[in-house]
């Protein structure tokens, strides 16, 4: 009997073992963003940048060049990456934390001026890393180490929504919102990674895609509870779509 | 019922998060509680081989990139 | 080579320009605008790259970027400003990427004010930032030097790929001087960066890896003695300093920039009163010029230390005395530029009391 490999771990990540939580669906972007950067055949021609939180290792992840970032600056770092190599393709991988939070400057400034980067930004609604502090995106209600009680708009403000206040900034290109808690949200989501790196590649502006996540070990639930989790708390708030194309060319599908 | 496909396992490493599981349309995978692997977690294995019908749904949402998908062909 | 008037802050620019600068972030402050101005207008036609960033914490994160892919960069600020790059410095000499910093001092702490001082002895020397690590650094005192030293000090930070700041005031930003901007050689080529994430994993064969975290503590103690070769090796090879009249002096200024070429004329003016006075001028101040103070003639029994601060540099000037000679100071701060009769009157106070 004849077998095709119809599925296997690419090369657009190293063989390194994922430093992940179980069931982390981090796991799951890095795994689509380097089958897409090998798919476009770019992976040997990218420069990453890894930020802070969960996923401060990344830069031994993806299998190409790589900066370590400060906490939130990757947008910045990023910037100056793209503008004295404006051929490679550059990429940032940020968590609520880093991008809505402290680096909230930066991430607008990159969009504002229409930096030719492509942003994955990871929202599971807590600080993973810290050990599951409230983030800009908490619900309210949910309870974190910092909102011991459920987040209060009164103290706190309610969630940031990523997507939607980028897509008011002239610079943004292209952003959309998706979810990796089904195997039919994780072919969307690959979707909209190709769509984000072709932005780049045609030299068309920002592009940033917003992955609705799940945090197992800090909201305290199994993995696949998780997703349900997510589907039904986070998606209600955060939609899932696309917030801004301005690309103005040919749709996909 | 001939299996469609089979898929391989990176056993050891498998974090035994159990996701996979719950998306298997044929439900013919289980985490192995008789072992642990070399990462110290209870890893996953195929209990019908015979009714893979290689969807990679598992595969798609392994976060580890554990498992490959080979499909039959006549 | 013929000399052109130019304003300090323009000065610098053009040198970062002819020292082969090829990026420049920065963000306005006074009292250095003129700088990333003249940039803004002239980098396009070399062909180099311009962005006003939208703070300076985002500048120094776009220096660590784009120098870390190979570039030859430049950022410029004033001492408020250069507070908030302290975490990108760090970043900077933890992962080894070589970049060119201009802090044209001025009045704090905090908001402080606009007017010209060295109050940021301390920041640049001990490192705002945190861990174990110096950034070569280094005090002109007029145009024709600052333009000298920025033109070398890129070259500099790519040789020991660690950022160099240049200390800098609001006086020479602000002053207009005849400077020979082709007295030392333009920087053309760039040298070779094997270490650079220039996006390349593919051609070279593996990739590169911008990064200042090790986990592991043994891993990131050894970082840092490689770190600490590195700065040993500056210690031996970048102390500079000048020294004027000191071969039959009794009282030795310590005096770096703007204070130094005061300092000057309240020599002058002491000499012609018979009160030998000399200087130590220090060039570099990370290395402090250790070396400057030894062999000093027998006159010497006192060490004058003069600043615009309150006294950062004392500190640097006790170390090295270990006790040899007496020590005083004289400072102004907040932005008080003194006069040389001030220094004379010091000086003439100081003798007094010895009587």
């Amino acid at each position: 009997m004849d077998a095709k490999t119809v599925y296997k771990p690419g090369k657009g990540l190293t063989n390194r073992n994922l430093s992940y939580c179980p069931g982390c669906t981090h796991g799951i972007i890095h795994k689509l963003v380097g089958e897409v950067l090998e798919e476009k055949n770019l992976i040997d021609n990218t420069i990453g940048v890894a930020s802070v939180g969960c996923s401060v290792m990344s830069y031994e992840f993806f299998n190409c060049d790589m900066h370590q970032a400060a906490h939130g600056r990757a947008p910045a770092v990023a910037t100056g990456v793209k503008r004295v190599k404006p051929d490679k393709t550059v990429f940032t991988y940020q968590g609520d934390g880093d991008l809505a939070s402290i680096g909230l400057a930066e991430i607008v400034h990159a969009a504002h001026r229409g930096e030719n980067i492509t942003v994955i930004f990871v929202n599971n609604a807590i600080y993973g890393m810290t050990g599951g502090q409230m983030a800009p995106t908490t619900l309210i209600g949910q309870k974190t180490t910092t909102s011991p009680f459920g987040r209060e708009k009164a103290q706190a403000g309610e969630p940031l929504r990523i997507s939607e206040l980028l897509a008011t900034v002239p610079g943004a290109t292209y952003l959309e919102r998706v979810s990796v808690h089904d195997p039919k949200h994780v072919k969307k989501a690959k979707k909209a990674i190709e769509k984000a790196f072709d932005v780049q590649e045609k030299k068309q502006g920002f592009s940033l895609i917003e992955f609705i996540s799940t945090c197992p070990v800090q909201w305290g639930i199994q993995p696949y509870e998780a997703t349900r989790w997510a589907v039904d708390n986070m998606i209600p708030y955060f939609p899932l779509g696309v917030f801004k194309d301005a690309t103005g060319g040919e749709k996909d599908e | 019922m001939a299996a469609k496909g089979r898929i391989i396992i990176e056993q050891d490493k498998c974090k035994g998060c159990d996701l996979c599981t719950h998306f298997c349309p044929v439900n013919i995978l289980q985490l192995d509680t008789s072992t642990t692997n070399a990462l110290g977690y209870t890893p996953l294995k195929v209990t019908d081989p015979d009714k893979c019908i290689a969807c990679s749904f598992c595969a798609m949402m392994c976060p580890d990139g554990v498992i490959t998908v080979e499909r039959f062909s006549k | 080579m013929a000399k052109v008037l130019m304003k300090g802050n323009e000065a610098m620019a053009l040198a970062a320009i002819k020292g082969g600068c090829d990026a420049f972030f920065g963000y306005p402050i006074t009292p250095q605008n003129e700088l990333p101005e003249y940039l803004s207008k002239h980098m396009k036609e070399h062909g180099r790259v311009f962005v006003q960033a939208e703070s300076e914490v985002a500048a120094i994160n776009m220096v660590y970027g784009a120098g870390g892919s190979g570039a030859r960069v430049l950022t410029s600020s004033s001492s408020p400003g250069i507070a908030l790059k302290q975490e990108g410095i760090s970043y900077l000499a933890g992962s080894e990427v070589p970049c060119v910093i201009i802090n044209v001092m001025r009045g704090g702490p905090g908001l402080g004010g606009i007017q010209p001082a060295q109050s940021d002895y301390m920041q640049i020397t001990r490192g705002g930032g945190n861990g174990d690590y110096h950034t070569l650094a280094f005090a002109p005192e007029n145009l024709q030097e600052t333009v000298d030293i920025i033109k070398e000090s890129f070259s500099l930070a790519d040789e020991y790929r660690n950022p160099v700041m240049i200390a800098a005031d609001g006086l020479l930003g602000q002053m207009m001087e005849p400077v020979d901007m082709e007295r030392t050689k333009n920087v053309e080529e760039a040298p070779d960066k094997p270490w650079a994430a220039t996006g390349e994993s593919g051609k070279r064969g593996y990739r590169n890896k911008i990064v200042s975290l090790f986990l592991d503590p043994n891993d990131l103690e050894d970082h840092n003695l490689k770190l600490q070769s590195k700065y040993n090796r500056m210690k031996r090879e970048q102390q500079r300093y000048e020294l004027i009249h000191t071969e039959d002096c009794e009282i030795v200024f310590v005096a770096y920039g703007s204070m130094a070429r005061i300092a000057r004329s309240a020599i002058d003016a002491l000499r012609s009163q018979g009160v030998k006075v000399g200087m130590i001028r220090p060039i570099s101040i990370w290395p402090f010029p250790k070396k400057a103070f030894d062999n000093l003639p027998k006159s010497v029994h006192t060490l004058l230390t003069l600043e615009m601060s309150l006294g950062q540099m004392i500190e640097d000037v006790q170390i090295v005395n270990q006790g040899r000679y007496t020590l005083d100071f004289f400072g102004r701060t907040g932005g008080v530029v003194p006069e040389p009769e001030e220094i004379v009157e010091k000086v003439l106070s100081m003798k007094e009391g010895a009587k």
